[in-house]
């Protein structure tokens, strides 16, 4: 070729390698926040939501492989989380009597390993048909599989469960992985390759499928693919990577037990993805992050957290389908039209008044729980710290109010924001979602 | 080997239709909506903890009235305001919203109740053996709700098939839309109907709360065998679901009865096998007893996803 030609053909190279690079980004800086987050965060109640965070992360974007990508609303996706976990401990357990040199690292494959198997077994029965026959098989199998737990004890342990030491095992770099640190920047190492696997996976030829399969499976047949084949290759896949989950967990909590796969667990991971969005890649992310954190430090304030979680469930639900991700997503237009300062005071004053209606809530629903269940310790509580007594009629009042103006306030300044979306529409870019 | 039998198909029986009461309402609702309700074990559990409370200013029959009306009424407005907003948004947005209220009501009876049972008890009416087989005595209150139960299965059954709203409900069942442009106002046939539901299962709360325990988590712990009634009978027929809730209180009832296992069975045949190497050879039938009815869901829906009489399978 000619020198000029040649020039040429390097200079596109490289700008490709450059755009290569630029668009695998967020990966590089994903890495560096995770590498560099215990360094800002030290305490060790911080390490350990950090590393409960990442274990959440992994299964909810192992579920929404299920339900945003292939749509197959799941409500036994837990079974292979605890069964991934079983094994891993059990594994773990092995490891440490025959002493082979495996090291913690490689556990988690051994967890996913697991639940691809149990993926393969019960997702043959399970993914022959969608919708509602689907998620009554993952209901029933779920079910079974949590009540079959008291009765082979030797491999769920009874009602102990089963115990294991991560520290016996072999040890690579002086690793004991015995440190909380350690464990976490472990989970953190897999919560990276799993994200960047699963994300890859969405941009497949397969992933598009998937899609496809989602949004109407008899078109699917009539261009020669088979739904059923689709969805159990789906569900054997999100199996493998609940199953990674659960290794991990088995690593960081040393001890697994029936609760693991139980319907309690297939709900939490249920509401961390829908609440964080399950059209979109980040929502699971978004919503493991949320849930975890929520679930950890709500439960110190409150003692009926549950309830608050239920309620903000059925509000997205209800009024955000789309979850976090999609209402972040929604002003997205907005950000690139440069128009989001418009809605930033009607958000304000809705945001405000809204708050004023959902504290008088909160504070009817504790006086109400602290009266009724906790009568024994006297009408003295705390909210929101201050002490007040819930026999008198002032907590009552003040609450009733609340709610009161709040909602007057709210129907006052809803219009405002409505007006304030009317006005931005015709500046948003064209195409873009209005 | 006669008592055995005797008295376990009569428990049999009773479990049975005390899960075809509850169940009735389930398929009521999911014949006319196509919305499987994840929240219909909360109102029998609302019905019952309405009962007891009525029940202790009032008495037990004014209870029996009253709280399921309640709990009807609460259904009605829980359609109304929440499920018909979610409506629009697809199938999965309205189970998952019903997933999301079983969560909500069972908190919020923990908070009214507390998580200890409650002292509900049989009403002194009912309260004596009512025949004696096999010098084990049968409590005339089992009686009461099997009577109740036999007679809400005719009168629904009647109430179908025989008069005009249980025409449109047919209708609705397989051409809603059509049912609606002859002028039928259908939303409000979907309130009247989630709410009739609710109020069915609040009657099965009513009944059931003295005979089995009255706790917060007994939503948690019937919910899922009605969805195995359910969906084994067949997604929207009553007659299926009454003979899946029999053929399920039978199967449960029996097998907590039978003390043999997979050992044993060999041994009748003159194998010994080890039952060493797993614990599977040893685990008898009563201890599966729990797991037997979500096995024969999973069975059902692999071979027949339409049920044992379904006319639909979503």
């Amino acid at each position: 070729m000619s020198e000029v030609a040649e020039t040429g053909l390097a200079v596109r190279t490289m700008a490709r390698w450059h755009m290569a690079l630029r668009r695998q980004l967020p990966w590089f800086a994903a890495a560096l926040l995770f590498a560099a987050l215990p360094l800002v965060f030290r305490s060790g109640t911080a390490l350990t939501m950090m590393s409960l965070i990442g274990i959440m992360i992994i299964f909810a974007l192992s579920y929404n492989m299920l339900l945003g990508q292939t749509g197959m609303l799941s409500f036994g996706h837990a079974v292979y989380y605890g069964l991934g976990a079983f094994s891993a401990a059990h594994a773990m357990n092995a490891i440490i009597r025959a002493k082979y040199p495996i090291p913690v690292p490689i556990i988690p494959l051994i967890g996913g390993i697991a639940g691809l198997a149990f993926g393969v077994l019960f997702g043959s029965v399970s993914t022959r048909r969608g919708g509602t026959v689907f998620a009554m098989i993952s209901l029933g199998l779920g079910e079974l599989v949590a009540s079959s737990s008291l009765i082979l004890r030797d491999f769920f342990g009874g009602e102990e469960g089963i115990t294991t030491n991560r520290a016996r095992l072999f040890r690579v770099f002086g690793l004991s992985f015995g440190p909380q640190i350690e464990v976490y920047y472990l989970i953190a190492g897999w919560c990276l390759l799993c994200m960047i696997a699963i994300y890859a996976l969405t941009r497949t030829p397969f992933g598009r499928i998937c899609n496809a399969v989602r949004d109407n499976p008899v078109r699917v047949e009539f261009i020669g693919y088979s739904p059923s084949m689709v969805r159990f290759i789906a569900f054997c896949l999100a199996g493998f990577f609940a199953g990674i989950a659960g290794g991990l967990a088995a690593i960081n909590f040393e001890i697994v037990n029936a609760s693991y796969l139980g319907l309690q667990q297939s709900g939490v991971v249920l509401l961390a993805a829908y609440i964080g969005g399950i059209g979109y890649f980040i929502g699971p992310v978004l919503g493991a992050i949320l849930v975890t954190y929520l679930q950890i430090m709500l439960s110190d304030i409150t003692e009926i957290w549950q309830l608050y979680f239920g309620l903000m469930f059925i509000a997205v639900v209800m009024f955000a389908p789309g979850g976090i991700a999609g209402l972040l997503a929604m002003h997205v237009p907005l950000l690139q039209a440069r128009a989001l300062h418009r809605l930033a005071l009607p958000y304000l004053l809705t945001i405000a008044a809204a708050s004023l209606v959902a504290i008088g809530m909160v504070t009817v629903i504790e006086l109400t729980h602290h009266l009724l269940v906790n009568a024994a310790e006297g009408s003295a509580m705390q909210l929101f710290g201050l002490s007040i007594d819930a026999a008198t009629a002032w907590p009552w009042l003040i609450a009733a109010a609340l709610i009161l103006c709040g909602s007057v306030l709210t129907r006052a300044v809803w219009p405002s924001t409505a007006q304030a979306w009317n006005d931005a529409i015709p500046i948003l870019p064209k195409g873009a979602p209005r | 080997m006669l008592e055995l039998v005797l008295i376990s198909t009569l428990n049999g029986v009773l479990y049975g239709m005390l899960l075809f009461m509850m169940a009735s309402g389930l398929t009521l609702i999911f014949s006319m909506m196509g919305v499987l309700n994840f929240a219909h074990a909360s109102f029998y559990m609302l019905g019952a903890f309405f009962g007891f409370q009525i029940g202790r200013h009032a008495g037990f029959w004014t209870a029996l009235m009253a709280a399921p009306v309640v709990t009807g009424i609460i259904g009605a407005l829980t359609e109304r305001y929440g499920l018909r907003n979610v409506h629009r948004h697809g199938h999965v947005a309205e189970l998952l919203f019903t997933f999301g209220l079983a969560f909500v009501i069972e908190e919020a009876v923990q908070i009214i109740w507390g998580k200890a049972p409650v002292d509900y008890r049989v009403p002194k009416l009912l309260d004596f053996p009512a025949f004696t087989v096999f010098s084990t005595n049968y409590p005339a209150y089992k009686l009461f709700m099997l009577l109740v139960s036999i007679g809400i299965f005719l009168v629904l059954f009647v109430v179908l098939r025989r008069s005009r709203i249980g025409l449109i409900i047919q209708a609705s069942l397989t051409h809603p839309n059509m049912v609606a442009m002859l002028g039928h106002n259908v939303p409000r046939v979907f309130m009247l109907i989630f709410g009739l539901g609710c109020a069915l299962a609040g009657v099965a709360g009513v009944i059931a709360g003295p005979a089995l325990v009255t706790q917060s988590n007994m939503a948690g712990l019937l919910g899922p065998i009605l969805f195995v009634v359910v969906v084994v009978g067949g997604l929207g027929s009553l007659p299926g679901a009454f003979i899946a809730s029999l053929l399920i209180g039978l199967i449960q009832t029996f097998a907590v009865s039978i003390n043999a296992s997979l050992a044993d069975l060999c041994r009748a045949f003159g194998l010994t096998p080890d039952v060493s190497a797993s614990e599977l050879w040893t685990v008898t039938v009563a201890q599966i007893a729990p797991v037997i009815p979500y096995l024969l869901l999973v069975l059902v829906l692999v071979l027949r996803p339409a049920g044992l009489m379904g006319t639909r399978e979503t």
